[in-house]
């Protein structure tokens, strides 16, 4: 009956909007927040599709935690819309709260509480039961490796240990949607390892996350996409390769001890490079943006040693998130990143 | 399951976390009840030897006094514990948990009602040490206790506004104690309103802390049968009167709480 086989057809082609909302996680349009004269959110854009991990990445400030404040309904927006699981943050506030799980820039755990209370309480509160809620705590402490603490109260807890907790507590009610804030802010680098696969491991199960934090290999490790954040507005989308492609390819940096080394340098590289070599105010150091990777590295040093340059430092350098961060917006993403940076720069 | 049914269970649930905090921490009991009992024994052996009461031993006076300041300041720690939840984050759990707006609050109030109770205890246990007796029926005594305790629940939730309000436990300590010292202090509590000067006593007259401590008196029967009939309605009528307070407090506090904390976020 090619009738009936021609409305399948309408239907399927049908307004593509009403299928891509349906596939869409969190969608936020223009949301405005002001405190007085302070604005947080400033026409903030986003839409995340079920099943990915969005990354929010900016500075202190930036407007990173009221978003994901106003998506979890703790707050309410000035102006714009904003629909989780299609339901609308502020008049179905309390249906949404069912479908997320939320955790904090600090580890909401309650100190005096064992892990297994903290998680037993969570559940009662998501009012799963006594029973269930119960499983699902010692589910969960199993899960997350606190299965010997998890009779101990949480104040003897490490910071990497609370922040599992915390997470664990976030995931009681089986959440479609899982918002973390700033996650690994705060732990040393063996524990924010040790919580990136937790995360990994929790997205490869299919929940959709949000994610903010102010570490862009974060970002970089664990997003699908990442929203760069400023100001209370979205300034980039992408992902991490294209937001890198934004900011150029990769490049050769070398320091040599005189100017006259530098233009022999430059003459020696120029085969090398696919656009203009740039040369410092002081003469001695030069960019040479290349692509090819270790091979063009090993082969520039071997033309400069052909004609005899004294070189002080060469590296391949490519662009990194902080890159990205500095070409968008001016400034770096952060006092320790850029520390960070003038510390591998010294090395 | 009816929003009242579920905001009580979620009330009780937090509730328990409370309470299983008086039992982790035990120096927050230990040290709720030592300051009352130094209280008890600084106005009964210090200041009470300089404060006559004509028809009565002081320290039959004393005790309901200490009574309503103890359950006052009692009734704080539920805006200090507001604070601290809120600054370490638990609030924001809490908030993004489809659970009842009032819970958290039920559930505060009545755990440090709890802590009362324990504290009120531990204090007739002190007065009737240092000679404090009840002169009145069983039923009379308990109504009096459920008073008072029913007096430090309605000013938890005036308590749970300004903890929510200031957000840092530090904080609120200092504001509650400029409010509470003065309510507590010109008041019947230790001395007699009649003998305050002009405004204050006109103050400790209409004080809600003079009602339920007058009612206290009268119904653990240690009332001064010396003493003149006081000129102010509200201590005429101490026990209707803190009634009427504890409604007041309970339909304006409340409201306002709830309100309140729909809108906390940690900083």
């Amino acid at each position: 009956m090619p009738g009936v086989l021609g409305e399948i057809d309408l239907k399927l082609s049908d307004p593509g909007s009403i299928m891509a909302r349906m596939a869409d996680a969190i969608v936020a349009e223009g949301l405005v927040k002001r405190y007085g004269s302070v604005v947080a959110l400033d026409g903030l854009d986003l839409v995340v599709p079920e099943g990915t991990v969005m990354g929010l990445l900016g500075p202190n400030g930036a407007g990173k935690t009221t978003t994901v404040r106003v998506l979890t309904t703790l707050l309410e927006h000035d102006e714009g819309t904003a629909t989780v699981t299609g339901l609308d943050v502020i008049a179905d506030a309390k249906e949404l709260r069912r479908r997320i799980g939320l955790s904090g820039q600090y580890a909401a755990v309650d100190e005096n509480l064992t892990g297994f209370e903290n998680l037993d309480m969570v559940g009662r509160l998501y009012h799963l039961g006594k029973q269930r809620s119960r499983e699902r705590a010692r589910e969960l402490l199993e899960r997350f490796d606190l299965v010997d603490a998890a009779d101990r109260p949480v104040k003897g807890y490490s910071g990497g240990m609370r922040r599992r907790l915390d997470l664990a507590g976030a995931l009681v009610a089986k959440p479609r949607v899982l918002f973390l804030d700033e996650p690994t802010t705060g732990l040393d680098p063996r524990s924010r390892l040790g919580m990136w696969d937790v995360i990994a491991e929790l997205v490869a199960g299919g929940t959709t996350l949000l994610l903010t934090t102010q570490y862009l290999e974060e970002a970089d490790r664990l997003a699908d996409e990442i929203a760069v954040i400023d100001h209370g507005r979205v300034i980039a989308l992408g992902t991490a390769d294209e937001l890198k492609a934004q900011v150029g390819g990769e490049r050769l940096e070398l320091t040599v001890s005189s100017a006259r080394d530098a233009a022999t340098a430059k003459a020696a590289l120029a085969p090398l490079a696919i656009s203009e070599i740039t040369v410092d105010e002081r003469g001695q150091r030069l960019t040479v943006p290349v692509s090819g990777g270790a091979d063009v590295l090993v082969d520039g040093v071997r033309r400069l040693d052909a004609e005899s340059v004294k070189v002080l430092d060469i590296g391949l350098r490519r662009p990194t998130l902080d890159d990205v961060f500095l070409t968008l917006t001016g400034h770096a993403a952060g006092g320790t990143d850029t520390e960070r940076k003038q510390g591998e720069k010294a090395e | 399951m009816s929003a009242f049914t579920q905001a009580l269970g979620d009330g009780a649930v937090v509730a328990k976390r409370n309470l299983i905090k008086i039992k982790r921490v035990p120096d927050l009991i230990v040290f709720s009840t030592l300051s009352p009992i130094m209280f008890v024994l600084l106005f009964a052996y210090v200041f009470g030897g300089s404060i006559a009461i004509p028809g009565m031993d002081y320290r039959e006076f004393l005790m309901a006094g200490i009574f309503a300041q103890t359950v006052v300041f009692g009734a704080t720690i539920t805006g200090a514990g507001l604070a601290e939840d809120i600054q370490k984050g638990v609030i924001d759990r809490f908030r993004s948990l489809p659970m009842a707006r009032s819970a958290v609050l039920i559930g505060r109030t009545t755990s440090d009602l709890a802590n009362n109770v324990i504290v009120i205890l531990v204090m007739s246990v002190t007065g009737l040490i240092v000679g404090w007796r009840i002169h009145s029926s069983p039923l009379e005594a308990l109504a009096g206790f459920a008073l008072l305790l029913l007096f430090a629940y309605a000013v938890s939730w005036g308590m749970a506004i300004v903890g929510l309000m200031v957000r840092s436990p530090e904080v609120f300590n200092n504001a509650s104690f400029i409010a509470i010292f003065p309510l507590t202090f010109i008041a019947n509590t230790f001395v007699q309103e009649s003998n305050l000067p002009g405004p204050l006593k006109t103050f400790a007259e209409w004080n809600p802390v003079s009602a339920v401590t007058a009612a206290a008196r009268e119904l653990f029967g240690n009332t001064n049968p010396m003493a003149s009939e006081p000129s102010a309605w509200p201590l005429q009528h101490p026990v209707l009167m803190t009634l009427i307070w504890v409604v007041v407090f309970l339909l304006i506090f409340v409201p306002l709480a709830i309100r309140q904390y729909r809108k906390a976020v940690a900083r």
